[in-house]
């Protein structure tokens, strides 16, 4: 069959669709997202790299748009009715991260660019001001440069020494050597709540709670886990928390930092300049109240009400039938992936720990060829190490294929994917 | 698909030329193309002298996709015998031309990653004597 036709096919079934338990509509849902029925190369895309970046839905697009042509204007500083419409929106774009991800209030929500600057703004506030040398920092195997690279750096700097928790050979984190790693000296603890490459969900809980016992902060990189799940920072208990927009139906150039509030209120501002001060005199500035304090200049607000319009879309359908339909493609593509001789799933095989990422390899065949000859059949994956290279030396890797899932994707694009895979391996005599 | 994968490629590919180590290579260099992982190491033996230095042999190792795997195969098919000065200038749009599909900008990175070695490898061969 080829994608024409089991779009078509699936064009068909739609009609008779029903919405069946928790699970999603992705036909529905593909409706409000315009890229998506826009062909490529003349095909219908199947779009498989959505934990690199989501698409948009047409509600987002709108709620930006709107700013521009009606309520533009800088916010904080105008005391004219466009300003303060403008700056409304904002503030209410906050609140509604701040429910998204149940934080106790809006002021704790720091708009940022992205999940990279806000654990950049966390290494040079928090940890350039309350870290000494000889102390600690935890983090694992599997981070994302983003979440390793600044503590890299900060140790280096510093005489900080960085630990890290390693990985199972099925790809979880062996907490069996998190008492070890743990010592008094620990001041710092950083992870990805779900591994971009493994897709590991890594259970937050008995990190948080051994980090705190001995009095360690914890920082959950949260990019392909608020996007896709149910998270709770309230639950959680974790002192910070970092996510991108744009991996969840947002914008680019706005990313949010979650921190308790009494370590936001001593920490030293990040960026200085206009927005974070309450007062600059000849002696010297009065920084502003959190979150203003981190947020120098202009801040992205377009961007911020667009992420706002994106948490709408997102708690309209329910993160846990989000998580619910991603959990039933993940096995799904599992499943036939499993089949293809030569092909070799990269993390844990077990849907129920496993969040929408399904990275393997291919026998002889390099993940940048296969994405290519994919690409050719209007397949999109993504291909290379995924920002997470530590992990591929861990792994014995240079390059892995990472096909992921959202909530626009339906079953038959695993078949599609499949599909693509024989016929790239019968390209190439494989 | 049938373009990116023609048979000459996947030929050098399966078969490259000048394929291995050179002991007591003149020149040695080794870049790996940050983005993909994709690594090459390339050797050369030179004969002649001052200003006509030629590439008496040459050979690659490396790991990565088809397509810069192929393209250090036909580079170094191309450029053994030639004069080193010539090999200094070579544009990229040679290898391109060499390569002959059309390629995504993405992978023009991996295709030009054998030339990168090997001009990286001359310049650092010249810098050294002077
Ligand atoms: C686990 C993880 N952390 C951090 C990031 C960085 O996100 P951004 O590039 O939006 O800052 C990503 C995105 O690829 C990610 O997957």
């Amino acid at each position: 069959m080829t994608n024409d036709e089991r779009w078509a096919a699936a064009d068909e079934r739609a009609g008779a669709f029903d919405a069946k338990g928790a699970t999603l509509d992705a036909r529905r849902i593909r409706a409000d997202f315009p890229i998506l029925a826009q062909p490529s190369n003349g095909k219908r895309v199947v779009f498989l790299d959505s934990a690199a970046s989501s698409q948009k839905p047409i509600q987002v697009l709108q709620a930006m748009d709107e700013v521009y042509r009606r309520a533009y204007a800088n916010v904080h500083r105008g005391v004219y009715a466009l300003s303060e419409a403008a700056t409304a929106r904002y503030d209410e774009a906050r609140e509604k991260v701040a429910r998204f991800i149940g934080a106790p209030s809006a002021e704790q929500i720091v708009f940022t660019r992205n999940a990279t600057e806000a654990l950049n703004l966390l290494a040079y506030s928090y940890g350039r001001h309350f870290l000494r040398p000889g102390d600690e920092i935890l983090i694992t195997e599997l981070e994302h440069h983003a979440n390793f690279v600044p503590w890299q750096v900060l140790a280096q700097e510093r005489g900080l020494t960085l630990k890290f928790i390693p990985i199972t050979p099925e790809g979880q984190l062996d907490l069996q050597k998190l008492d070890e790693l743990l010592t008094p000296r620990t001041k710092l603890v950083s992870f990805a709540h779900v591994s971009n490459v493994l897709g590991t969900i890594n259970d937050p809980h008995p990190i948080i709670q051994r980090a705190h016992a001995i009095g360690a902060k914890v920082i959950v990189d949260a990019s392909q886990s608020v996007p896709h799940m149910p998270v709770n920072v309230s639950d959680m208990d974790c002192d910070f928390l970092a996510f991108s927009g744009h991996k969840m139906l947002g914008p680019t150039g706005i990313g949010v930092l979650y921190g308790k509030r009494e370590l936001l209120e001593a920490m030293p501002p990040f960026l200085t300049g206009g927005d974070m001060i309450s007062e600059v005199r000849f002696d010297g500035p009065r920084w502003n109240e959190v979150p203003l304090k981190f947020e120098a200049g202009t801040p992205a607000f377009v961007e911020a009400i667009g992420l706002g319009a994106a948490v709408d879309y997102l708690s309209a359908l329910g993160m846990a039938a989000i998580r619910a339909h991603e959990r039933e493609i993940t096995a799904y593509a599992l499943e036939r992936l499993s089949e293809v001789p030569g092909a070799k799933i990269v993390g844990p095989t077990d849907p129920e720990i496993r969040g929408g990422v399904v990275t393997f390899t291919l026998d002889r065949v390099h993940p940048h060829d296969l994405a290519s000859l994919l690409d050719r059949d209007g397949v999109a994956i993504r291909a290379g190490h995924h920002c997470a290279q530590p992990l591929h030396i861990r792994l014995g890797l240079s390059a892995t294929a990472r096909a992921s899932f959202y909530i626009y994707n339906e079953l038959h694009e695993v078949d599609a994917l499949i599909e693509a895979i024989y016929k790239a391996k019968a390209a190439l005599k494989r | 698909m049938q373009d990116l994968y023609r048979e000459h490629i996947l030929d050098h590919y399966e078969n490259p030329r000048h394929h291995g180590v050179i002991e007591h290579a003149d020149i040695s260099h080794e870049e790996s193309n940050p983005l993909c992982g994709d690594r090459i190491r390339i050797d050369v033996k030179l004969d002649g002298e001052g200003e006509r230095y030629r590439i008496a042999d040459a050979a690659f190792t490396g790991d990565g996709c088809i397509i810069s795997q192929a393209a250090a195969s036909m580079l170094l098919e191309d450029v053994v015998g030639k004069p080193l000065d010539e090999v200094a200038q070579i544009e990229p749009q040679h290898v391109l031309d060499l390569v002959g599909v059309p390629l995504t900008a993405a992978r023009v990175k991996c295709a030009l990653l054998g030339l990168k070695v090997l001009k990286t490898g001359i310049k650092l061969w010249k810098l050294q004597r002077t």
